[in-house]
């Protein structure tokens, strides 16, 4: 895995988790993407709270975090999985399952307390069942996860049809918006940033974590070094498959509505989040305070926008145009670099032309 | 991959499974086609069929020119918001100028397209970025200008000159004329991917990059020519949608590029390139259709269409699983396979 400084940045063509494709070139011209991504939120902020009215308002605060739990949470597995160079498409689908199965349960009498832990075990079940599709048969997780997200999302409307459960407890679905007291930060923000903590100590500081950049760089390599790479990608998916349903428990209390089309769409939300945070879709690169950050900054961007009464499909935009940047710029800052490197000494291999 | 000396030196063992693998989903298409008739006869009447091949024309098309991107190992997410915005301007066309001949707007919608593709095509090679990436990217691009320039307004039927809307329903000798687009779309398709040097470079560079690079095509320019194709078609398919429905507001098409790659992955086009063709991506688009009419024909629950839908793609990808590792046996002995 040496830096040969003479492999193009990124090969042209090259579509999805071919895990031999990296950009070591872009990561090392880059220098730390992530401290871009956490000015450019710092700087979002500021800027927003100067020039818009009422952005810089608890309750304001408050709306902004809760809209970005979902993604928040459903990234955080995400960023691991894409790290080993493989993708979860099927997250919304999973999150609108759980949703539609809560409302079921719910109708059919049993209590919450009961249904929720329930729910998990169901999200983590159909992520295992991405897991040995793509561990065990060997299929690209790319092709799996679009069938998965058919799948499930067909499910969720065969369990509740077109039909919505909206009468949750009130309880309920407003505790879960309560904010910690004496603040305008709901408390849903302390299992979040500690299951971030969890995810970020696993990824940056255990040979577990290790190992899932190793596997992304190369997975080959990674079996001979005697990583247990199919295991390993299987919990992954469990994990994943599980936390997108804790979202689904999350976005169904906050909404207080159960619907078959819950977050339908939101895979695309978080994997843009996920790779414009830094995380190359290759694989093998990429920071979890890097991806914290840029859903932060979307969110930050777009609740900014909504109240200066830009409209919400307009900010796509913003989005796409972010996303593109991020790609593009490294490899642009690499191209810049190997061609002064070019004109100062002889080329040591051909020049490169797509 | 050993898909690129399975196809050009004509292998004729792989040739036969790759035909098989074709086969296979013509017959599911015929398994359904015969159990939903043998329940309601009228499933094979005329207006039926027709209705069906109406259905399955705009998906056709898209997944034509998807197969084209995917064969190199890329990817185009961003032909839902590409159709949703030629759509839109196609309805735009017509209320500034009612008067303009069809022609005209297919080719403006079709250019538009294209223009779309140029920048996927641009990015993914030019600036060497992932093309997954750079069309998720587009995907939310596109479509913010769609709602921009529609902001909250909708184009109704009525806007839209009648010989326009004709289009939509008219046959000829009983076929609708949309379908008898998406045939030729097809029957070019297939025939400049299996008898052009080109497009048997497309089969090239999806099967190993590096080695197409190696031996001399001009991968760069390849793929942005299959990007803008891809984007001319979507604009093709947004003129075509805009004919059908003839209601148009921007959030036309919106989530349909996966159902489109869904289609291309059905009809056996491998997701990681090199192999599939334009007519298994047809077919797999006929099929994905026409489950939802036989379900209703069927009685069976509407809700249950997208599910089987996944279940279908989960078959497909499997069986192509199984025969490329019967290919990979046959040709180099029991040697190791990588996805």
């Amino acid at each position: 895995m040496a830096r040969d400084t003479t492999v193009p940045a990124s090969p042209a063509v090259a579509a999805t988790a071919a895990p031999q494709r990296r950009q070591w070139l872009a990561g090392s011209a880059l220098g730390g993407w992530d401290l871009t991504v956490v000015v450019a939120v710092v700087l979002t902020a500021a800027l927003a709270a100067w020039l818009v009215e009422g952005f810089a308002r608890g309750s304001n605060i408050g709306f902004l975090l809760l809209d970005m739990v979902a993604i928040a949470l459903v990234a955080l597995p995400m960023t691991l999985i894409i790290v080993t160079g493989e993708i979860d498409l099927s997250v919304a689908s999973i999150l609108g399952l759980t949703s539609t199965v809560m409302g079921q349960l719910w109708l059919a009498g049993w209590p919450l307390e009961l249904i929720l832990p329930l729910c998990v075990v169901l999200g983590a079940v159909l992520g295992a069942v991405n897991g040995v599709f793509v561990t065990v048969f060997g299929l690209p997780s790319l092709a799996v996860t679009i069938g998965t997200l058919a799948l499930y999302r067909g499910l969720a409307f065969v369990v509740l049809g077109s039909r919505a459960v909206a009468d949750f407890p009130i309880g309920w679905t407003t505790g879960i918006t309560a904010p910690i007291p004496g603040t305008p930060i709901p408390w849903v923000m302390i299992p979040l940033t500690l299951l971030a903590l969890v995810f970020g100590v696993v990824l940056h500081a255990t040979p577990v974590g290790r190992s899932l950049y190793v596997m992304g760089a190369n997975a080959e390599a990674a079996r001979f070094a005697g990583i247990a790479v199919e295991r390993t990608k299987l919990w992954l998916f469990v994990t994943s498959g599980a936390v997108s349903s804790l979202a689904g428990l999350f976005w169904t209390l906050r909404y207080a509505s159960a619907r078959a089309d819950n977050a339908s769409g939101l895979e695309l939300s978080v994997i843009a989040a996920v790779l414009l945070g830094g995380v190359s879709i290759f694989g093998g690169r990429g920071t979890l305070p890097g991806v914290v950050a840029a859903v932060l900054l979307l969110g930050t961007i777009r609740n900014a926008l909504q109240l200066a009464n830009v409209s919400a499909e307009a900010l796509t935009v913003v989005t796409g145009l972010l996303l593109i940047v991020s790609v593009v710029a490294p490899n642009l800052v690499a191209m810049a670099k190997r061609r002064l490197k070019r004109s100062t000494a002889p080329p040591s291999a051909p020049p490169d032309r797509a | 991959m050993t898909t690129v000396d399975r196809v050009a030196n004509g292998e004729s063992a792989a040739l036969r499974l790759l035909r098989a693998r074709e086969l296979g989903i013509v017959l599911a298409l015929a398994l359904l086609f015969g159990v939903t008739a043998a329940a309601n006869p009228r499933f094979l009447s005329g207006q039926s069929l027709r209705d069906l091949l109406l259905g399955a024309t705009i998906l056709t098309v898209l997944a034509i020119g998807q197969t084209l991107v995917i064969v190199t190992r890329n990817v185009d997410l961003s032909v839902g918001s590409i159709l949703g915005l030629t759509a839109f301007a196609t309805g735009k066309l017509f209320l500034a100028a009612p008067d303009t001949p069809i022609l005209v707007a297919i080719a403006v919608g079709a250019a538009l397209g294209a223009v779309c593709g140029v920048v996927n095509g641009g990015l993914v090679a030019a600036a060497r970025v992932p093309a997954l990436v750079v069309t998720l990217g587009t995907l939310y691009i596109y479509r913010g200008i769609d709602h921009w320039w529609a902001a909250g307004q909708q184009i109704n039927a009525v806007d839209m000159p009648r010989a326009f809307l004709r289009l939509g329903t008219a046959t000829v000798a009983g076929v609708p004329v949309l379908a008898l687009v998406a045939v030729a779309v097809v029957v070019v398709a297939g025939w400049c991917l299996s008898a052009y040097r080109s497009g048997r470079e497309l089969y090239a560079i999806g099967s190993d990059p590096d080695a197409a690079r190696l031996s001399g095509i001009p991968v760069g320019r390849r793929v942005f020519l299959a990007f803008v194709a891809n984007g001319a078609l979507a604009g093709l398919a947004g003129v075509l949608h805009a004919a059908r429905f003839g209601t148009l507001d921007a959030t036309v098409g919106t989530g349909l590029e996966l159902q489109v790659i869904a289609a291309a992955v059905v009809g056996g086009v491998a997701i990681f390139g090199g192999s599939g063709s334009v007519y298994g991506a047809a077919v797999g688009a006929l099929l994905l259709t026409t489950i939802g009419t036989s379900l209703a024909v069927l009685r069976v629950n509407p809700f249950w269409q997208r599910a089987l839908v996944g279940l279908l793609i989960l078959a497909a990808i499997g069986l192509d699983r199984v025969l490329a590792v019967r290919i990979d046996r046959r040709l180099r002995g029991s040697g190791p396979h990588g996805a």
